[in-house]
C-alpha cells in the first residue's frame, strides 16, 4: 500500500475513534432521555436524531457546507470566535460525522435502556441509591450490550461515510482525505490496482466488524 | 373482439412503429462542466430532429468505468481527449467517430465582486485561506490549473491552501458558497450570454496551460442508432457552435 493510502487509512481510523468517543458521550444522555421521557418532544427529537438514516448523505453534506460556510449561522459563530470556518478541516469532519452517525449510536443505547424497564431503577432507589449512583452502577452495566453495539456501529458507519466528507472535506491529504474518498479518487483516475487494495480492505474490515457484532450475540454475549 | 376495433388497434400500432422508427432516443453521458450548454443544445436538437436526447451528467473517469462495464450510453462527451482516446484503443467506440466538440477555458473565479483582479495578481498577494481546484488526477480543469500555477511559479507556495473538488461542479460549489475565497473553475460555469454571471474573475491565458480539448465519441453499441449519429452531426453544426461559444468555450 502506498504512503497516501496509508495516510488515508490512519486518518479514517482517527476520525472514527474521535467520533465514536464523542457520540458515546453525547448519545448516552440523549438515549436516556428518549428512553424515559413521556414528553411531547420525544417524537420530534427522535425523528431529528434518525434523520441521517433517511437523508442522502450528499443532502446532509450540502446543508452542512452552507451552515458552516462563511455566510451560514454556524460559520458566523466560529468566525466570531476567531476559529475561521469548519469545512476543509478535521474538526469540521468530526462535527459532520457526529451528526451523520448519531442514530447508529443513540438507537442501540436507547433500546437497551428501554428493554431494562423502570424496575431496576426503582429497586435501586428503594435501596437508597441516589439517581446518579443508580444510573452509573445499575443502568449503565445493564445496558452494556447496547453500548457495545452502539460503539461498533458508530465506528463502522463513520469509516464507511462518503457523501458528507466529499461535500465538506475538500480532499486534503492527511487532513480530510479519508479512505472512502481516496478510493473514489482511484476509481475516477482509473487506478484500479490501488482501488482494489483499498476496496478489498474495506470489505474485509466491514465483514470482521459485523462478525464481531453478530458473532457476539450468537455466543450469548448478551448479559442478562 | 369486433373487427373495426381490431383494425383500429392495427392502425395505431402501425402509426406508433412508424414514429418510433423515425424518432429514436439517444442516451448521452456528458462531462459535468458541459452541463449547461448541453442542456441548451439538446433542447434545440430535439426540436429540430424529433429525436430524444436523454442526458446524464458526471465525471469523465466515472463514465469511463461505467461504459467499460456495459453502461447503456450511446454518445460520450468527455471533459478531456485522453479518455476518449483510451476508449478508442480499447474498442469501446465506433472507429473514426472521435472529434473535439469544445475547447475549455480556465478561469480564476471568486463569488465576491472585485476580489479577483483581471491579471490574477490576487494569487501573488495570497490573502486567502482556501484556493479551490478540481482534482488534477481526474479533472482536466484541475490539471490545467496546476500547469498554470507551475508556470506562474506559485505552485509550491499555494499548494497548502488547496481544497479539491471531485469534479469541476463541486469545485464551483466550494467557491459559490464562499467556503473557498476563490478557485479555478470552467468559464462555462460562471459565464452566461457573453458575460460574467456574478462575482469576479481572471481569464487564465491559454498560454499558461495545455489546451483543454473535450472530445466526443460514438460508443460501439450505438453503431446503428440513428439518433446517436444525428446528435454527433448536430454537435458539429452551426447551431451547436453558437451555443458552445456563448458559454465561453472555444471550438
Amino acid at each position: 500500500m502506498d504512503a497516501s493510502n496509508l495516510a488515508a487509512v490512519w486518518l479514517t481510523l482517527k476520525l472514527a475513534s474521535v467520533v465514536t468517543l464523542l457520540l458515546l458521550l453525547l448519545g448516552t444522555p440523549i438515549a436516556w432521555w428518549l428512553a424515559r421521557t413521556r414528553s411531547w418532544w420525544k417524537g420530534p427529537v427522535g425523528a431529528v436524531v434518525a434523520l441521517p438514516l433517511v437523508l442522502p448523505p450528499t443532502v446532509l453534506g450540502f446543508y452542512l457546507l452552507i451552515l458552516m460556510g462563511p455566510h451560514g449561522p454556524v460559520g458566523q459563530l466560529t468566525q466570531s470566535l476567531g476559529l475561521g470556518i469548519l469545512p476543509f478541516t478535521f474538526p469540521g469532519l468530526v462535527i459532520a460525522s457526529v451528526c451523520y452517525s448519531m442514530p447508529f449510536v443513540v438507537q442501540p443505547i436507547q433500546n437497551a435502556f428501554e428493554a431494562m424497564g423502570e424496575r431496576p431503577m426503582e429497586v435501586a432507589a428503594s435501596l437508597r441509591a441516589s439517581p446518579r449512583d443508580a444510573f452509573f452502577s445499575v443502568a449503565l452495566p445493564l445496558a452494556r450490550p447496547g453500548f457495545v453495539s452502539a460503539a461498533i456501529l458508530g465506528f463502522a458507519h463513520t469509516v464507511g461515510e462518503f457523501g458528507v466528507v466529499l461535500m465538506i472535506g475538500g480532499n486534503i491529504p492527511g487532513k480530510t482525505q479519508v479512505v472512502s474518498v481516496q478510493l473514489y479518487d482511484h476509481v475516477e483516475a482509473m487506478e484500479y490496482v490501488e482501488a482494489h487494495g483499498l476496496a478489498g480492505g474495506m470489505v474485509a474490515f466491514s465483514f470482521l466488524v459485523l462478525l464481531a457484532l453478530y458473532g457476539r450475540r450468537r455466543l450469548g454475549g448478551w448479559s442478562p | 373482439m369486433n373487427v373495426p376495433f381490431c383494425k383500429f388497434v392495427a392502425l395505431a400500432a402501425l402509426l406508433m412503429s412508424a414514429t418510433l422508427a423515425r424518432a429514436e432516443t439517444v442516451q448521452v453521458a456528458v462531462a459535468a462542466n458541459f452541463t449547461k450548454p448541453m442542456e441548451a443544445i439538446a433542447a434545440e436538437f430535439e426540436k429540430d430532429t424529433g429525436h430524444k436526447a436523454q442526458l446524464s451528467f458526471g465525471a469523465t473517469g466515472k463514465f469511463y468505468a461505467q461504459i467499460a462495464n456495459g453502461a447503456p450510453f450511446d454518445v460520450f462527451l468527455a471533459a478531456d481527449d485522453s479518455t476518449p482516446m483510451k476508449m478508442e484503443e480499447e474498442l469501446l467506440t465506433v472507429p473514426g467517430s472521435r472529434f473535439t466538440y469544445a475547447i475549455g477555458t480556465l478561469v480564476l473565479w471568486s463569488a465576491r465582486e472585485g476580489y479577483v483582479d483581471d491579471k490574477g495578481e490576487v494569487l501573488k498577494k495570497g490573502e486567502f485561506k482556501h484556493l479551490a481546484i478540481a482534482n488534477p488526477k481526474t479533472a482536466p480543469y484541475g490539471l490545467a490549473a496546476i500547469q498554470a500555477l507551475t508556470r506562474l511559479g506559485l505552485l509550491s507556495a499555494l499548494q497548502p491552501r488547496f481544497v479539491q473538488g471531485e469534479n469541476i461542479t463541486q469545485t464551483y460549489q466550494f467557491v459559490a458558497t464562499g467556503n473557498a475565497e476563490l478557485g479555478f473553475v470552467a468559464l462555462s460555469q460562471v459565464f452566461k450570454e457573453g458575460k460574467l454571471s456574478g462575482g469576479s474573475a481572471w481569464l487564465v491565458p491559454a498560454s499558461l496551460h495545455d489546451p483543454i480539448r473535450q472530445d466526443a465519441v460514438l460508443l460501439a453499441k450505438a453503431r446503428n442508432n440513428a439518433a446517436a449519429k444525428a446528435l454527433m452531426d448536430y454537435l458539429k453544426g452551426e447551431k451547436a457552435a453558437r451555443v458552445i461559444e456563448s458559454y465561453g468555450y472555444g471550438r
